[in-house]
């Protein structure tokens, strides 16, 4: 099943695919941006300060949902000796971590008319520091190990041990007093937010994914001309 | 009215500055990931021009040299 994931196979595809979802974020996003900053309505206690909401959660939900990636591909790339799953895992770690910088900071932007604090060191927003700290290294050690075998034993290692702190990230809310409430937003039960506010978060939540998307498949092209480059050194 | 909406009853610093900052991080990372691929391309088609004919016959066996080569895998 592994072969139909070779890159020769695949290339033909990724290589044309960026500039149709570049156009489809764009739409996406044009969307989301006026359901989110017009049209959608302002909270009854937190009044316009919410609409700030469409691009921390998004951003906080897809961070987590590319380090889980990261570990799984990982993992089984190590397993199997799948080296196409590791230059999956480059490839997706760049977005990851900005789209975790951009859930840190805008929270804290949130944070500030919400809680009256620009930072607090409570266990949700350190335990997304430290899920910033884990793509900082995870991309460092790409940088510094140049060596196949010892690259993806280290970052195999990283995204193992980053792991572990992504229930915390979600949980945290539950288990410790915190200044963050509780899940606004669950698949198995009913959803406390209204549907006014669940759709352009809903967008916006497709937007960022399409984004994610799209620098994947850049990354994922340049990773290959890359090793294409080495190749016809070698010729 | 316009006013008003950047004002956001006094709320609009915290949500225009959230909003700038990640569309502002958006295009620095479009930026950036984009410049790489084209260094990496060009790269790649000057590399082509300096092999000789027989080389260049064996690279182009490869179908992801040829797409590489052709202007489809422009982003």
């Amino acid at each position: 099943m592994f072969k139909y994931f070779e890159p020769n196979k695949i290339f033909s595809i990724t290589s044309k695919a960026p500039k149709y979802v570049l156009i489809l974020f764009v739409i996406v996003l044009t969307i989301g941006l006026v359901e989110s900053l017009v049209l959608s309505p302002e909270d009854y206690k937190q009044s316009h300060s919410v609409r700030i909401m469409y691009v921390h959660v998004p951003a906080a939900w897809i961070t987590l949902g590319i380090f889980s990636s990261i570990t799984l591909l990982s993992v089984i790339g190590y397993i199997f000796k799948i080296k196409n799953f590791f230059l999956i895992s480059k490839s997706l770690a760049p977005s990851g971590f900005i789209f975790c910088i951009i859930a840190l900071v805008t929270g804290s932007i949130w944070g500030k008319p919400t809680w009256g604090t620009w930072w607090a060191w409570d266990a949700r927003i350190t335990s997304m520091l430290i899920l910033a700290l884990f793509y900082g290294i995870y991309l460092l050690a790409w940088r510094i190990y140049h060596d196949k075998d010892q690259v993806f034993k280290v970052t195999s290692i990283i995204t193992i041990i980053g792991i572990i702190n992504v229930p915390i990230i979600k949980y945290s809310v539950d288990w410790w007093n915190t200044l963050h409430q509780p899940a606004s937003i669950n698949i198995l039960s009913k959803s406390s937010i209204h549907s006014s506010m669940l759709f352009p978060l809903a967008i916006m939540t497709a937007a960022f994914a399409l984004f994610s998307l799209l620098i994947f498949l850049m990354k994922y092209n340049t990773e290959l001309i890359k090793i294409k480059n080495k190749g016809l050194d070698r010729l | 009215m316009i006013t008003e909406f950047l004002n956001m009853n006094g709320y609009g610093f915290y949500v225009w500055s959230a909003f700038t900052f990640t569309l502002v991080n958006f295009t620095l990372l479009y930026a950036v990931i984009k410049i790489q691929y084209v260094r990496e391309k060009e790269k790649f088609v000057s590399k082509f021009g300096t092999l000789n004919s027989e080389q260049a016959s064996f690279a182009k066996l490869q179908s992801i040299n040829k797409e590489i080569l052709s202007n489809s895998s422009n982003i």
